[in-house]
């Protein structure tokens, strides 16, 4: 499929572009590339300056004397901080995985019949999951709040995991990724005895690794960066991004850290997205909303 | 004694339809009962923090009620309150709606551009720019690097930058100066926008079926312009749509980063938006019948800005 897309892409065009409006386009592309680019190449430029390259005025941009000072500080700051860093990463690391892999599995469950069979209920449903693509989580935070409170899951890890497993996104690419698959494949399972679970845990699944990789990288971010909200109060419950929000806030002298802090945040998910562009955009390429 | 015997063919003329129509769903629930159970998890949560939410919302949007006393029908009071006696929601409601009408097309412009013109590049290239373009916005929180570059004294970036030219003498509170917050906010918010509809048209543009623009050719399409409004575009109209929610839902929530940049409440409440006047109702003053009346609104602004751009983006090409 991929080696197939690449081969069509190298294919001569039938229309090219005059010299001059291929040249304005990459001045275009530059440009809007580096601002794009120069915060992030800024921050982790940052994260390896010594305190007096941070301070110096005026400020510059590339590091001169690269060090891992503030990375050995940031372990510093932590080993004396009253809740160890481990138990924050802990925490990050158990919201994180549990609310990504269950979402891809919940997500993926509910997406298979929806995107293979029509029942009873099955247009209404998928039309109300598109429908709240188009309204933020900020509209039902008020009543989400007490909710919690009625479920007693204030100040647990479970108001954080569970609502990110029905995140509507990933429903929905999920959904539109597979209805691709071929009828074929599942009538031939059913021939052979296997039962519906049977068909979507080992047919339809493995079919539909790119679309696991996109719910990941969108869901990934959102969890890895959460600071609990306003439903986490207790130290040890907190994230790693709380509590590396809270070393930044030390002020000035914490600078150095802060960028140490900047660059581990964002590496992650950045990573992440690398590992798994060419199956994002595969999952994307049926991203679309039929009318 | 006739009409006794008629209401009772009657009856019995109906109980049977009625109990095949019951029936019929039943069957129908059994008949497909894998498919449910295999739905159910997904779908109670989303009802449960989701759809379920949003209707409570509007219920409690007619309740004055602070999670201490019983809920008390108020009317429409909450509403008059909104649109008549609270100036700081129309800031906020004002600047939503300059999100909304800059941030908002500009972004989604800007995700097919810059998808277009990417999609040319060889694959490696390509590559390599939808990491740089689409980075900024799974990078967390770390638009605070934005917060040194407009740092107010002479070590922000900017200040620095124009001091040193001779643009300016002194350095500019850009953060804390109303005319500039905005704008700022803005530039931070279309910095971290080419997100998942940026990376939905790039996928686009790769699946557009390259016999269609030789037909084309053939038929007569003279430039690269008319060959994305009559062949591009329509063909990526779902993608177009779908980008096209994202971007407006993302437009219309602007909240964290007019926090992370400007503070809560802003200067002047300069960068103020509908989100965060709903968390200062709902997660500090704890007036939730209030704060739901301000996402009842919400909810009525996106979800109508939402389907009336589905309308116009289904005529586009034709």
């Amino acid at each position: 499929m991929a080696s197939k897309l690449i081969a069509r892409l190298r294919m001569p065009k039938r229309l090219n572009r005059s010299f001059t409006v291929s040249f304005l386009l990459f001045v275009l592309l530059a440009l809007f590339g580096s601002f794009m680019a120069l915060p992030l190449i800024y921050a982790i430029n940052n994260a390896f300056k010594p305190l007096d390259e941070l301070f110096i005025f005026p400020p510059r941009f590339f590091v001169n004397n690269p060090t891992l000072d503030n990375f050995f500080d940031l372990v510093a700051i932590m080993g004396n901080s009253w809740v160890p860093l481990s138990r924050y990463l802990t925490n990050t690391l158990l919201i994180t995985l549990i609310g990504t892999a269950g979402h891809i599995i919940l997500a993926s469950a509910a997406a298979y019949p929806l995107a293979k069979y029509r029942f009873l209920g099955s247009k209404s449903l998928f039309s109300i999951v598109v429908l709240s693509l188009m309204f933020s989580g900020h509209v039902t935070a008020t009543p989400n709040y007490m909710v919690m409170s009625w479920l007693g899951w204030i100040n647990t890890h479970a108001s954080i995991i569970v609502p990110a497993l029905a995140f509507p996104l990933g429903l929905f690419l999920m959904k539109q990724f597979m209805e691709q698959i071929p009828d074929a494949l599942l009538e031939a399972a059913k021939i052979d005895g296997a039962n519906e679970y049977r068909i979507y845990w080992s047919i339809v699944m493995p079919n539909v690794k790119p679309a696991w990789l996109t719910l990941l990288i969108l869901q990934f971010p959102a969890l890895w960066g959460t600071d609990g909200g306003s439903f986490i109060y207790s130290e040890n419950l907190k994230t790693l991004h709380y509590a590396l929000g809270q070393i930044v806030q030390g002020g000035i002298a914490r600078a150095g850290v802060g960028a140490a802090v900047a660059l581990i945040l964002m590496a992650v998910p950045i990573t992440l997205f690398i590992i798994s562009q060419s199956s994002v955009i595969q999952t994307m390429a049926t991203s679309g909303m039929k009318e | 004694m006739q009409t006794e015997t008629t209401s009772q063919t009657v009856q019995g003329s109906i109980r049977p339809m009625k109990s095949s129509r019951f029936a019929h769903v039943m069957s129908e629930l059994k008949r497909n009962k894998h498919y449910y159970i295999l739905m159910s998890p997904y779908m109670i949560i989303f009802f449960t923090f989701t759809v379920i939410p949003v209707v409570f919302s509007l219920i409690l949007s007619f309740f004055y009620f602070n999670m201490l006393e019983f809920p008390r029908f108020v009317g429409w009071q909450n509403y008059s309150r909104l649109f008549l006696n609270d100036d700081v929601f129309m800031i906020a409601l004002k600047n939503t709606f300059l999100f909304a009408v800059i941030t908002g097309p500009i972004s989604y412009i800007a995700c097919f551009i810059f998808a277009w013109i990417i999609n040319e590049l060889s694959p490696k290239v390509r590559a390599f720019m939808t990491l740089i373009f689409y980075a900024p916005s799974i990078s967390g929180n770390v638009f605070f690097i934005w917060l040194i570059v407009f740092s107010g004294d002479s070590y922000g970036y900017l200040n620095g930058f124009l001091m040193k030219v001779g643009f300016i003498l002194e350095p500019i509170q850009w953060l804390q100066d109303e005319k500039y917050i905005l704008p700022i906010v803005m530039i931070v918010q279309l910095w971290l926008s080419l997100g998942t509809s940026f990376l939905a048209f790039i996928a686009g543009l790769q699946t557009i079926d390259k016999s269609l623009i030789e037909a084309a050719a053939v038929d007569g399409i003279r430039n690269r312009w008319q060959e994305l409004w009559f062949i591009t575009l329509p063909s990526m109209r779902p993608q177009l749509m779908f980008g096209a929610v994202m971007q407006i839902t993302a437009s219309f929530a602007v909240a964290d980063i007019s926090i992370a940049l400007a503070g809560f409440p802003s200067v002047n409440y300069a960068a103020h938006t509908v989100v965060t006047h709903l968390m200062d109702y709902g997660t500090i003053r704890f007036e939730m019948g209030y704060a739901s009346a301000i996402a009842t609104v919400l909810f009525g602004l996106m979800i109508g800005t939402n389907l009336l751009t589905q309308k116009l983006l289904r005529k586009v090409g034709e």
